[in-house]
């Protein structure tokens, strides 16, 4: 159910991005989507691919700092009250949301966000009680390829 | 670990009852005092009316001008060589941290005693004859490696002169040597830490059981770093190489402040601004006169090093007084919207907050009327983490830290580990950007 994501300190510095694309290019690894956080002097990338282990491992030789997180990826109806209706049963449980961020392709009528919840177990229960869809890998590579 | 190390005391001069010592002290007082004018035109001048005789307790020091680095830049290269050329034995040289080269010519005298001193540190702190030491020191006119290496083969150990720099190589040499003892700066020592832990080479591996750094201010912290990273025990040495090199202190296994060799060198502890001596236990800055050197001996040189002297008794026997280690250097502080500051402080800041590296850099700007002090801090790859609420806690955690050692408010800024230069020789950490006061 959950989803390994992996993050990326990055300095904010010319050509920082890029060496992270080639590196994951190199090693033959798919970006399924991604999002970056940033500050003005540092940034974090974080990272949806199709192999996170080989990702991982291919980053933290190539000397970067990496960090691997548990994420949740969730159906939203892709209609006016889609992603409220998501947020209603999380904060009626008070999980709270760390970050968040969207997937670049759609599931069939269905857009899917990415979450990073303060407790993920209690998130996926609540969501699944409420028939909202939470991604495995498998429907995620099957809805990006 | 240090309780293994017996009480062996190397020279015999370590342990003279103080009123003894400092009869020999006025005694080489005196010659220096006259053989100092007698062939150096610079002390000829300074010291005009002033005979050895004349001096008639240690007190009477206080009559004699002082030495500074740059009287010693104005006699580059050989205005301070007290010998004839063809009497000196080796030449080293010091760079300071300000830029200009001056030389220390040693005479053969000068050797002996040099190795000597050395020696007694080494004995102090752990060395023992058949031990096998690895100097990651540099060699070449820095007096660290060079000083070092003659010491311990004197006191009957081996050496591998690795010199500083190349990690890997110094790895695989502890790893495949399994040297007993390590020396270098305490900052290339938490390297070598840094990749011992990077390559996962378990610290049973390694052999080693002491090491003796020295060459830069440190802290407490830091040495408890080294010591559970290398799994050693650490003394600390003092010297600079206007005055010898390594050994003019050294710390026994009690580590409770150095111990001079002062039937070599006489110290005092000043105020830099007053020029006047501070209570004991206080800091000021330390000023040696040099009391046996033929090369090129010093009278009242201003060290510019940073740390307070003590004259309790110690349990190990050794009569020399004890220094505190150097804090900074009184050209090193900082002064910040009117704060004094040592990078040490910022040094001693960052290994309370258990996730940065003692690796920094601090800039210091004016962009205004104010001061603006930032601090660039490595982070250590296990506490990067995907949120940013824990990396802007991270930061506000540091910025607590030096806050609450400097008293003042530094700018923070996280960057990637091992991006920060290196140093193998003595760090330079600050880059002060305002404008100078002319």
């Amino acid at each position: 159910m959950k989803i390994q994501q992996i993050a990326i300190f990055m300095e904010n510095k010319p050509g920082h991005l890029q060496t992270i694309c080639r590196t994951l290019a190199d090693a033959g690894v798919s970006i399924t989507t991604l999002s970056l956080a940033d500050t003005q002097q540092y940034g974090i990338l974080r990272l949806l691919t199709d192999n996170p282990e080989k990702a991982a491992t291919a980053l933290s030789d190539a000397g970067f700092v990496v960090n691997q997180t548990e994420v949740l990826a969730v159906e939203v109806d892709d209609k006016p009250g889609g992603l409220l209706r998501i947020l209603d049963i999380i904060s009626e449980k008070n999980i709270n949301i760390e970050y968040m961020y969207a997937f670049t392709f759609h599931r069939g009528e269905n857009a899917v966000m990415v979450f990073r919840f303060d407790k993920p177990d209690d998130a996926i229960s609540a969501l699944q009680a409420r028939d909202v869809k939470v991604l495995t890998n498998i429907d995620i590579l099957k809805g990006a390829f | 670990m240090g309780h293994d190390i017996d009480d062996q005391i190397f020279d015999q001069n370590e342990t003279l009852p103080r009123k003894e010592l400092g009869k020999l002290q006025l005694e080489r007082l005196r010659k220096i005092v006259d053989y100092a004018k007698e062939r150096v035109p610079f002390f000829r001048e300074k010291l005009a009316g002033i005979d050895g005789d004349d001096l008639k307790s240690l007190d009477d020091l206080r009559k004699l001008p002082f030495t500074t680095k740059q009287d010693l830049r104005d006699g580059y290269p050989y205005g301070f060589l007290a010998i004839p050329k063809n009497e000196i034995a080796r030449i080293h040289g010091s760079s300071g941290t300000t830029g200009k080269l001056t030389f220390v010519p040693y005479s053969h005298n000068d050797m002996r005693n040099w190795t000597n001193v050395v020696s007694r540190f080494l004995v102090a702190g752990g060395l023992r004859p058949g031990h096998l030491v690895q100097i990651s020191f540099g060699y070449g006119l820095f007096t660290g490696g060079f000083g070092l290496h003659y010491g311990i083969e004197n006191v009957g150990g081996a050496v591998v002169p690795a010199a500083s720099g190349n990690t890997e190589r110094q790895l695989s040499i502890l790893r495949d040597l399994k040297p007993d003892a390590i020396v270098c700066t305490p900052s290339y020592a938490l390297t070598i830490g840094e990749a011992i832990k990077a390559h996962n080479i378990p610290r049973e591996e390694l052999g080693l059981k002491y090491g003796f750094f020295g060459g830069e201010p440190w802290t407490d912290e830091m040495r408890t770093r080294i010591e559970d990273d290398l799994g050693i025990f650490a003394t600390d040495n003092y010297g600079l190489s206007e005055v010898i090199g390594p050994g003019a202190a050294g710390e026994c296994k009690y580590r409770k402040g150095q111990h001079f060799s002062e039937d070599h060198f006489l110290v005092e502890c000043l105020d830099p601004e007053t020029l006047e001596p501070v209570p004991e236990g206080q800091k000021g800055e330390l000023v040696i006169t040099t009391l046996t050197k033929e090369g090129m001996p010093v009278i009242r040189y201003r060290t510019r090093d940073i740390s307070s002297l003590s004259y309790e008794p110690c349990p190990c026997g050794r009569t020399g007084v004890r220094m505190t280690r150097v804090t900074g250097r009184s050209d090193d502080m900082l002064v910040i919207r009117g704060v004094n500051v040592y990078p040490t402080q910022i040094e001693e800041a960052l290994l309370r907050v258990r996730e940065a590296a003692p690796h920094y850099m601090i800039d210091v700007d004016r962009p205004g009327t104010l001061d603006v002090a930032t601090v660039r801090v490595e982070i250590l790859p296990e506490m990067f983490s995907a949120s940013m609420r824990d990396m802007v806690g991270l930061r506000d955690k540091i910025s607590a830290a030096i806050n609450s050692v400097t008293g003042i408010r530094m700018e923070i800024e996280l960057v990637a580990p091992k991006t920060l230069e290196r140093f193998q020789g003595k760090a330079k950490r600050v880059t002060d950007r305002r404008p100078k006061a002319e």
